[in-house]
């Protein structure tokens, strides 16, 4: 049977352009981060990483990540359960808002911030004159971190949730299971490696955000300095090797981003066939 | 057949539960991460006279802020085009050592942070670089002007096309490929006049979304794009720069405008999406 482009030498030129420009486009800054990383020796690189400044703002992008997620986690189950197992006015237009972090630049998603919660702002200058901050703060950081990483785990879930329907379920309340016995042992176990998914989106958005958190965190070394923007502070200071092995573990968590991903997607295929 | 509901007037009760709970739990999400915030940009604004409003947007750094930004936009998203459908033909319609790898690397763009993405770029592509030594001969600059500016907007939003066309073509039966061949036409042709229109609308979807994503990115690009006044400055560094001086209203009306576009354009691509779905489905998706 003959398909379209089957032709040796069609197929020879157009599998070596896309592995030429992948290579010069993608793969080629992959291994230059690395090789940045260090390029002064594995001792440098060690020395970079284990500074106190890099590892504060190692600590802070943990920290923030580690609350980001289980709030992300929540919102994003409660809603993929509402939109997909109830139908009810306004219905479409949930499913629409929760893309609005997807199109506003990540500057605005931090002015807005700024705007209410600075001591300028409706909320900030009540909150300043009871000495509560929350910009250019770690709360701050916090709360942007949340907006732009609400989507992923609600994204993950809704169509797969759609394509399940809810026949088990009301067939499991039907036998007479409770709300949470219900979620625990039918809906979880369906839906775990979506939610696997979204949370490995979350992450990875959550530690490597840095338009909207340089908007509110004032980058204050060893303080609000979270990893990308400590990466940028070094690269400004001319000090790239030190940028670059901090970047690099950024790297490192996209890596194993990629490779959950090709792992969950490997699995799913052996499970069809 | 008359059911409970309709004999003692009641709507039927929802077998599932946690309507109430996941129904909290979401508006109040909804109201206070995204809805509130976003107020305060109308807030903001309303302070300002139509006049006072059009003299900010329209002063002649932002402008130029504005072209710099779309056009570069424009430009890495017609790259993204054509390279989104080389590598998701070459991915859906051939086998080759190294495919699942290749695969997976097209999603690099989304997972690695972007800070990263800008410094690895211009550190790659300044003059002492390794692209930036290999292209010294050619004449071509690209750290510190508008093509590099192109190119960190390409290379963060290279999985759109690809992830958007890739399912589509999967799903095209083999019967197509072998009704335009046996009817006649070349390779050429049958790409042209039968691959082509069917990946269109995916196509036109993933280009769109990698130019909205485009015209909103911004830690890729301030490290590579020189960010001279009036010739390499981008709208969202605009917006920065007027918060560094504090001066918020004028950061609020620049970012109306890049948050007006970013909806009005999502917009559009949902309607373009929404109508083909239709066409697709004989009237009734």
């Amino acid at each position: 049977m003959h398909r379209i482009g089957d032709a040796p030498k069609v197929r020879r030129a157009l599998v070596s352009a896309a592995v030429i420009l992948s290579a010069l486009f993608l793969l080629l800054p992959l291994v230059a981060i690395f090789a940045q990383a260090f390029s002064a020796g594995a001792d440098v690189f060690w020395r970079n990483i284990t500074q106190p400044d890099t590892l504060s703002a190692i600590g802070l992008t943990l920290f923030i990540t580690v609350l980001t997620i289980p709030v992300n986690l929540v919102f994003g189950v409660a809603l993929a359960w509402l939109v997909t197992r109830f139908r009810f006015p306004g219905r479409r237009l949930l499913q629409t808002l929760i893309d609005i972090p997807f199109a506003v630049s990540p500057v605005v998603a931090g002015l807005v911030y700024l705007l209410l919660y600075g001591r300028n702002g409706w909320i900030g200058g009540w909150l300043d004159t009871h000495d509560i901050q929350l910009m250019f703060a770690w709360p701050g950081i916090l709360m942007v971190t949340i907006f732009v990483t609400c989507p992923f785990v609600a994204r993950e879930l809704i169509p797969l949730m759609q394509a399940q329907g809810s026949r088990d379920e009301e067939a499991a309340v039907t036998l007479g299971a409770s709300g949470w016995t219900l979620f625990r042992r039918v809906t979880l176990p369906n839906i775990r490696w979506a939610l696997l998914y979204g949370v490995i989106l979350t992450n990875a958005r959550a530690v490597g955000e840095f338009g909207a958190v340089s908007v509110v965190s004032g980058a204050i070394r060893g303080q609000t300095n979270t990893l990308p923007l400590h990466v940028e502070l070094l690269y400004q200071d001319y000090n790239t090797v030190g940028a670059f092995a901090s970047a690099s573990l950024l790297a490192l968590i996209a890596l194993l981003t990629l490779a959950t991903k090709a792992g969950l997607e490997w699995r799913a295929a052996r499970r069809e066939a | 057949m008359i059911t409970l509901a309709q004999m003692t007037g009641s709507t039927p009760k929802r077998v599932l539960p946690g309507f109430g709970l996941s129904l909290g739990i979401s508006l109040t999400f909804v109201s206070l991460v995204l809805l509130l915030p976003m107020t305060s940009l109308v807030g903001q604004l309303s302070g300002l006279s139509l006049a006072e409003y059009w003299a900010i947007i329209t002063e002649g750094r932002v402008v130029a802020s504005y072209v710099v930004t779309v056009g570069a936009a424009a430009v890495a998203a017609l790259v993204n085009a054509a390279f989104g459908l080389l590598m998701a033909w070459v991915l859906v319609r051939y086998e080759f050592p190294g495919k699942r790898l290749l695969d997976a690397l097209m999603d690099l763009p989304f997972a690695l942070p972007t800070a990263v993405a800008g410094i690895t770029l211009a550190t790659l592509y300044s003059s002492n670089g390794w692209m930036g030594q290999l292209l010294a001969p050619t004449g071509l600059q690209v750290a510190y002007t508008w093509v590099g500016i192109a190119l960190a907007m390409a290379f963060t939003s290279i999985p759109f096309v690809v992830r958007t066309v890739q399912p589509i073509l999967e799903d095209m039966p083999v019967q197509v490929d072998e009704a335009a061949l046996t009817l006649g036409a070349s390779d050429g042709t049958a790409f042209r006049r039968v691959i082509l229109p069917h990946l269109w609308p995916a196509l036109v979807t993933g280009t769109g979304l990698a130019f909205v994503r485009s015209l909103g990115e911004f830690g890729a690009i301030i490290f590579i794009a020189g960010n001279t006044p009036y010739e390499t400055e981008i709208t969202s560094l605009m917006i920065f720069v007027k918060l560094q001086e504090y001066d918020y209203v004028g950061a609020s009306a620049i970012a109306s405008v890049v948050l007006a576009t970013s909806l009005v354009l999502l917009l559009a691509i949902n309607l373009w999406q929404g109508r083909f779905i239709k066409r697709l489905h004989g009237g009734k998706g």
